[in-house]
């Protein structure tokens, strides 16, 4: 079996799997990086999703082969203590239910305040259209979205 | 408030062996006992236990067990905060912990909307024991008279000579005193309350917002193997061979074997692997001959076109009130309609799975289960050890919505483990989760109402066709319909006959067994009388309601019916919905109320459909009365989760049958809603002075009949059948 050197949350991680085998059992099964969540292995539910280089990705359709050398962050490398706005803003709206799709929304909430720091409500619907929540948590996970953003600008500003 | 370490419960198994022996009888723990053992055992586990509940240490840490599985529903945060009301320690600074099974506490199945109320009071009591014998310690230990004393903030004051003592510090002196009838302790007045009631943030949050393991699928253990399994694909199927040698001498494959059938798990075929992928992989070149029996008459076009037949012929009457057809020959209008709503999955985010490590003369099992109790049961018997052998770990649950209440994952992974020999982890994949479900049922209501002279509802007949599980004598799990349901005791001409179909189709309770679907049916139907009345709904529902008063019922969902608390919400939505508004045609409001699970809740739905016939539900408002809330946060959460999961339902998924096999396979499918999709919420707690009551069901059934009114409204298109985009809404 092939051996590939991942760049995960900033650290090197070797691993042997075949070549075929989705990131997201990567992380789950042989680096103990839970928090990326299997829910449908058709990237279909969001529940999965990684940044790759910064690009939200589900890690149940990026092959292990395809993503070596490639700057891989997880849910447990967002911030390194829970800190990062977004986290923060789910913590104060009481965001989850089951929690299960909550580490994948944030995921891609976070990509998008990357390239958009002040969405609209319809710039986030657009951007968590393909993140799933069993549990109808989606007005809460919008209002949080919208904090965070405020915070950034806030943070920003005070810094200037 | 935090959740503690999953894995620090070494304490925990040393208290409840404490504890043995007297495990059903009591769950208040003798802490002079448990106090003089552990000491001689651990000197280290020296703490306060007043009851099962609750630990104080010396060094002032609380620890408060969360008995009942959380899926989201929010009871890991809600149960302490009322222990830790009664208590007078602050909800932020107590470490809560999920208990494992254990009868010590009492019944710990989530379901029914019953946690809340059957935990409320024995929590308050548990919280409130531990209070008096603090101030007995604090008494004693300042020799003053207890009734000078009063607690706050996790210390016992004496306010005359403004002196106060940490519960840390009063720890080992209570432990030593004996423990007080949790039925004589002095609960706190409500006017009181400082934590019951205010909002709290769910305990697992800042683990769930940083990927922290918590689910049942983040189990990992040394030396775990990862286990798929294969079932028929039609129900009650039987495997007759597979190609096990060529799976076996698979990469990364260290086992495959056939499971026999056996009590609470359909039989089938197990591949263990190194990894998950391994293992998914192998299961991509397993070929296995199935007995499938005969599917052919198990198709969801045959259990239409039966229930069609069916309903053209009498049923069997199980109410007949008053005389209908008397009222039907008198009435000013009669109407005439059939409904009928298809199964449905509960598509947990999280699918099925559960951890176990048969060590010979024990079985540990790590599951996300909404019923522990229930798993033990059912694992017993295969695993053939008594159940003192059999640990079961309570872990997160992705989602439960009912499913979780059936735990044939846990039965299917005890078996596979009792052959492994090693510690394995079975994930169902999202289309064996799709595929082998419990699914809400379908059924088909063949209606006939009535308005009389005064525009009053005056007659109902309902012949009701329900599937029964390989059998037409009783419905199947959660097919069933009350002869107490509503209009049944409102009306004076009421009758109900019902015809069973048999399917092999497995079903069971989903979020609001039951109501899910018939509120969806009856509140429309009386939609549809209201307007052959030319009444305005709302005036027509409280009308049907009647004068104040509580209703008593006759069967087992007959609980009494308070008609006042059911007005109460009904005039509550029409307030803060602006009810009454009239909007031109493509948009309009709907209204529905319903009662189960002890709630009352009403709802109104603001839609608007294009001409093209685009649905877009714009808001509901949804007034509630369960009586006080405990956590308004996570209350506030299960509205607006059952709003989205009624509308999700109603409005996309169907599980439609073929040849014995379920069709759909994953959300491209059985779509979910989306966030686009979700509408604005707004909420009215009526908090009236009855016991608390669930909430995580009672604001679902009212979702899906608001909506459908309110698209007749907009359109005078009348949804009859689910889920809505079967009919065509578009206008001109």
């Amino acid at each position: 079996m092939p051996t590939y050197n991942l760049k995960v949350n900033g650290q090197t991680r070797q691993v042997v799997a075949p070549a075929d085998t989705p990131l997201l059992w990567v992380l789950r099964d042989q680096l103990d990086l839970v928090g990326t969540k299997y829910g449908c292995g058709i990237g279909l539910c969001g529940a999965c999703t990684v940044h790759l280089n910064g690009v939200p990705t589900r890690s149940c359709q990026a092959l292990v082969s395809t993503v070596a050398g490639m700057n891989i962050t997880t849910i447990e490398g967002l911030s390194p203590d829970g800190s990062h706005p977004l986290q923060k803003a789910w913590i104060a709206h009481d965001v989850p239910q089951c929690g299960y799709c909550q580490a994948g929304q944030i995921m891609t909430a976070a990509a998008l305040l990357q390239n958009n720091p002040q969405p609209t409500d319809d710039d986030i619907d657009g951007a968590l259209a393909g993140n799933l929540c069993r549990c109808g948590t989606y007005l809460r996970i919008r209002a949080a979205v919208k904090d965070a953003a405020t915070a950034v600008a806030s943070a920003k500003e005070a810094a200037q | 408030m935090k959740a503690s370490q999953p894995l620090d419960r070494r304490e925990f198994f040393k208290v409840s062996a404490l504890a043995g022996g007297g495990f059903a009888l009591s769950y208040y723990l003798s802490p002079v006992a448990a106090l003089a053992q552990s000491a001689a055992v651990d000197n280290t586990a020296r703490v306060f236990v007043p009851n099962a509940f609750i630990r104080i240490y010396p060094d002032g840490t609380v620890k408060l067990m969360a008995k009942t599985p959380d899926s989201g529903q929010g009871v890991k945060t809600a149960l302490p905060m009322i222990i830790a009301e009664e208590m007078d320690v602050a909800i932020d600074k107590v470490i809560i912990e999920q208990a494992d099974f254990d009868p010590i506490y009492g019944g710990q199945a989530a379901g029914g909307s019953r946690t809340i109320p059957s935990s409320y009071e024995p929590m308050r009591r548990a919280g409130a024991v531990a209070r008096a014998m603090l101030i007995t310690a604090a008494a004693q230990h300042w020799g003053v008279p207890a009734d000078e004393l009063s607690t706050e903030n996790g210390a016992v004051l004496h306010p005359p000579t403004s002196r106060a003592i940490t519960y840390g510090e009063l720890a080992l002196k209570a432990a030593l005193l004996p423990v007080p009838d949790a039925a004589s302790v002095k609960l706190k007045d409500p006017s009181e309350f400082k934590i019951i009631g205010s909002r709290i943030g769910g305990v697992d949050n800042p683990s769930l917002v940083t990927g922290q393991p918590l689910f049942g699928i983040d189990m990992k253990l040394p030396g775990m193997l990862h286990a798929v399994y294969e079932r028929c694909p039609t129900f009650g199927g039987n495997p007759v061979s597979a190609n096990l040698d060529r799976v076996k001498a698979l990469p990364g494959v260290r086992d495959a074997f056939i499971v026999a059938r056996a009590a609470g798990l359909q039989p089938g075929v197990a591949i263990l692997a190194d990894t998950t992928w391994a293992a998914f992989s192998a299961r991509r070149q397993l070929q296995v001959v199935w007995d499938e029996g005969d599917p052919s008459a198990q198709s969801s076009t045959v259990y239409d076109a039966t229930a069609a037949t069916l309903g053209r012929q009498p049923g069997k009457v199980v109410r007949n009130d008053g005389d209908v057809d008397a009222a039907f020959a008198g009435a000013k209008a009669v109407v005439e309609a059939a409904y009928s709503y298809p199964y449905i999955s509960h598509a947990t985010l999280e699918p099925q799975n559960c951890t176990a490590w048969f060590k010979g003369d024990q079985l540990e099992i790590w599951s996300p289960t909404q019923n522990p109790g229930g798993q033990l049961d059912q694992i017993v018997a295969l695993a053939g050890l008594p159940k003192e052998r059999i640990k079961i770990h309570v872990t997160r649950s992705g989602g439960g919505f009912g499913r979780r209440l059936i735990n044939d994952y846990a039965v299917e992974v005890a078996a596979i483990a009792k052959q492994a020999k090693v510690p394995v982890k079975l994930t169902w994949s999202r289309e064996d989760d799709m595929r082998h479900d419990f699914y809400r049922p379908c059924g088909w209501h063949f209606l006939k109402g009535s308005v009389d002279a005064q525009g009053k509802l005056s007659a109902w007949k309902n012949h009701f066709i329900t599937v029964g599980f390989k059998g037409t004598e009783t419905p199947a799990s959660s097919a069933g319909l009350s002869p107490d349901e509503m209009p049944a005791r409102f009306l004076a001409n009421y009758r109900l006959e019902q015809s069973i179909q048999s399917t092999s189709v497995p079903t069971g309770p989903l979020r609001a067994p039951g109501s899910n679907a018939l509120a969806f049916v009856f509140q429309s139907f009386i939609d549809e009388l209201a307007h052959a009345a030319g009444r305005d709904p709302l005036e027509f529902r409280l009308e049907l309601l009647g004068d104040d008063r509580l209703v008593p019922g006759t069967g087992n969902r007959g609980a009494p019916y308070s008609s006042a608390r059911m007005k109460a919400v009904l005039r509550k939505v029409g307030e803060i919905s602006g009810w009454g508004i009239k909007h031109p045609k493509g948009r309009g409001l709907g209204i529905a109320f319903h009662f189960s699970h002890s709630g009352y809740v009403a709802q109104v739905a603001d839609v608007s459909v294009a001409p093209d016939g685009t649905l877009k539900v714009h808001q509901v408002w949804c007034a509630v009365d369960v009586g006080p809330i405990i956590n308004r946060s996570g209350a506030e959460n299960q509205v607006q989760g059952s709003v989205g999961d009624g509308l999700s339902a109603a409005w996309l998924q169907e599980i439609t049958v073929e040849r014995g096999r379920v069709v759909q396979s994953n959300f491209a499918d059985y779509p979910l809603l989306r966030i686009n999709d979700m509408p604005k919420v707004e909420i009215a707690f009526i908090e009236s002075k009855n016991p608390p009551t669930g909430l995580g069901e009672p604001p679902y059934p009212v979702t899906p009949p608001a909506i459908c009114n309110a698209i007749f409204a907009a359109t005078g298109k009348r949804i009859r059948t689910l889920p809505i985009t079967k009919t065509d809404l578009r206008w001109a």
